[in-house]
């Protein structure tokens, strides 16, 4: 029987890395991501786990070194937030490029400036094009599983390539939460050693990282865009597989009390929690809502959103970061779904929850009265910052 | 002594090539020959990884290589940090059974501006954290494969897209930095200096850091006509006079201990080496001057570190 303990989600994360017998480690430190890689080296310094950690001089080297090692062909993780992801954005496009199934955990934070320690996802938006399998998690019990079914999925000779399990920072890094632990046996059979199709080694010489002309570049790119998309069956196929072993099951989008309702509160990450509480409320009091949450963010699951949200009448998205000068990214892409359909929602746009600001139940509720209002009203495809004083 | 092994010992040498001809650098290129003399100093039981710039853009253009050798590039300005994720990839893995137990040098390659400028952070944490591996700095003293932009590697002087010699500067202001005494300051077991045009010298110092145990820096001043303005015949004998003038004095710095591998009863002037550069042409004698009073001062304080040999 699985083990069920309080546990900060932090430490969760690093036990479950301990768990899928990562190979290498490499992490520069950077609030709140650094109780992952604190109980890391503490796991590795006490040799419960065989492994190569590594507190490197930059983030832009945290992840230049996984791409060195995984390209050997060992399992690989690092994490960072906000600047450090920055700071490493470059090597993310390179990591999906040259097709190293790396593991990052994000800490949702914001970035600077003004500088901030607190959770949005600024910083995930930021680094959106890479080319990595993304998800938003919404508590400590999905990060934990998540790193097991993120290496079996981006392994998978099928799919190759890197994954980030994005977290939100301190609403979920630093906060205990119940978690149930796998027992290693179990996952030792879910997650075998990794098996490179490729890896550098003097006895089979390859070239990798070539360069590209114009004359091969788009060719190239295709494959990889190809490639992300197919990997839809494969995870579809790993979250089943991760679900007939321990009975939680995961889709890339899940509904709450959805299917009859008129209003849909679209959500990604941990906010889908209280935004349920928020439904529950609404419900008691005769509001015909729902609560539609976005799990898997590339590749965008455009088929399965549509499924949960073309019956409604109106969306309302709740962005935790902004596209600024357009509007919410989550909100573009929930559009972009949507448009190809004649008998589409109406989509209604709030920013909310930006630098760790506490969106709570009752907000939930003030946005969908202010998005029904004003939809009602001919105002259909509003957009704003919710909640700032002014 | 080292000056009548070159004449004849190059023969010796294996006729493997690991870096293979066909690849697009240009007439004269003295990297690409300091590449082929590592390589095979090294010979096949190595992994590279190669930072952007010349000797990658003219050997891996897709679906091509050059490279008999596993070869990786991914940046520019990470090349010690992908090294050192290969030199750790490589030992968890033999370690844990995963790949057979085997000596597999991991080389680190990287022109002056991705060691000097952008990727002095990475190479500095690189051998602070003390990985098992050869750093390799081909320096052609500017940005050549974007054309012929100064670095901080730029001797003091030289014309280049972005220090031209104008009406009011004279090229390049500011000093070439001192790379090797950076990598030395680092503690590491083994640093040195070495030019294409004494190949003896420069493959026994690479076979020399595949051996050492720990990180290892070298430094290989690299002849480049096209941004040296100078005829592509005349490489080979540009090196030789950048040694023989002091401009680039062959050195090596083991556990701290300098020690000068060849040494000269008197340099030649300065002015020989730089008259065959078009990049030195506006230099006034004034600037010469200066320019050979720096070297020979500079030369006197390596001499001096080699006679008390720290």
């Amino acid at each position: 029987m699985a083990k069920r303990v309080g546990m900060e989600v932090s430490i969760a994360a690093a036990e479950a890395v301990k768990q899928a017998n990562v190979d290498v480690i490499s992490a520069y430190p950077i609030t709140p991501q650094t109780h992952i890689v604190e109980h890391l080296s503490e796991i590795v310094a006490n040799g419960e786990m065989d492994a190569e950690f590594f507190c490197v001089e930059s983030e832009h080297s945290a992840m230049s070194v996984c791409i060195g090692s995984e390209a050997t062909g060992a399992r690989s993780f690092t994490c960072t937030s906000a600047q450090g992801l920055a700071l490493m954005a470059e090597m993310t496009y390179i990591a999906s490029g040259l097709r190293l199934p790396i593991l990052m955990i994000v800490a949702n934070r914001t970035l600077s400036a003004p500088l901030s320690i607190w959770n949005d996802h600024s910083d995930a938006m930021m680094i959106r094009d890479c080319g990595w399998v993304q998800y938003f998690v919404e508590n400590g019990q999905e990060v934990y599983d998540h790193v097991f079914i993120s290496y079996r999925l981006g392994e998978d000779r099928n799919v190759l390539f890197p994954v980030i399990i994005n977290m939100d920072g301190f609403v979920l890094s630093h906060v205990i939460e119940p978690i149930e632990l796998i027992e290693q046996e179990k996952i030792d059979q879910f997650l075998p050693p990794y098996q490179p199709l490729y890896q550098l080694h003097p006895d089979k010489p390859i070239t990798m990282g070539a360069f590209a002309l114009p004359a091969i570049f788009a060719e190239t790119k295709k494959a990889q865009e190809v490639a992300l998309r197919s990997s839809m069956p494969k995870i579809l196929e790993v979250w089943k597989a991760f679900g007939d072993m321990t009975g939680r099951y995961y889709q890339p989008v899940e509904t709450y009390k959805a299917e009859d309702a008129e209003t849909l509160l679209v959500t990604m990450g941990s906010i889908g929690e209280t935004a349920s509480v928020a439904i529950d409320k609404m419900r008691e009091e005769g509001r015909s809502v729902g609560l539609v949450k976005i799990r898997l963010w590339r590749p965008f699951p455009f088929d399965e959103l549509k499924r949960a949200t073309l019956h409604a009448k109106q969306l309302v998205v709740i962005d935790r970061a902004i596209s600024v000068g357009a509007c919410g990214p989550v909100a573009s892409e929930v559009k972009a779904a949507l448009y190809g359909d004649d008998q589409r929602p109406s989509v209604y746009n709030f920013v909310a929850g930006i630098s760790g600001r506490d969106v709570t139940p009752s907000d939930f509720t003030k946005m969908v009265d202010k998005a029904e209002i004003e939809i009602e009203e001919g105002r259909k495809d509003g957009y704003e910052i919710y909640g700032v004083r002014e | 002594m080292i000056e009548n092994l070159n004449v004849f010992a190059v023969r010796t040498l294996t006729q493997k090539e690991y870096f293979a001809p066909g690849h697009r650098s240009c007439q004269g290129c003295a990297e690409a020959l300091a590449v082929r003399l590592v390589c095979k100093a090294l010979g096949r039981n190595i992994i590279i990884a190669a930072a952007t710039g010349c000797m990658e853009i003219v050997s891996s253009p897709f679906p091509f290589t050059s490279w008999k050798v596993p070869w990786f590039h991914c940046a520019f300005e990470n090349t010690a940090a992908v090294a050192s994720g290969i030199e750790v990839g490589l030992k968890v893995l033999m370690r844990k059974g995963r790949i057979p137990q085997k000596k597999i040098v991991t080389v680190g390659l990287a022109g002056d501006g991705g060691t000097a400028d952008i990727g002095l952070q990475a190479l500095s944490g690189a051998l602070e954290r003390g990985h098992d591996f050869i750093y390799v700095c081909t320096d052609n003293e500017a940005y050549m494969n974007t054309g012929i932009q100064r670095s901080s590697s730029t001797p003091f002087g030289a014309s280049t897209t972005t220090s031209p010699a104008g009406k009011t500067k004279m090229g390049q202001i500011t000093w070439k930095k001192n790379m090797a005494a950076i990598a030395a300051a680092h503690n590491i077991p083994y640093v040195a200096t070495a030019c294409p045009s004494y190949p003896m010298d420069l493959i026994q110092k690479v076979k020399k850091a595949a051996d050492i145990q720990g990180a290892a820096y070298i430094h290989i001043l690299s002849v480049c006509p096209t941004g040296w303005r100078s005829a592509p015949d005349l490489s080979i004998k540009l090196g030789r006079l950048a040694v023989e003038t002091g401009t680039f004095p062959l050195y090596e710095v083991e556990h701290g201990r300098y020690h000068l591998n060849i040494d000269f009863p008197k340099l030649k002037p300065i002015k020989e080496y730089i008259k065959l550069q078009g990049r030195f042409r506006h230099l006034t004698e004034e600037m010469i001057e200066e320019i050979q009073t720096r070297i020979t001062h500079d030369y006197e304080q390596l001499k001096e570190r080699d006679r008390r040999g720290f």
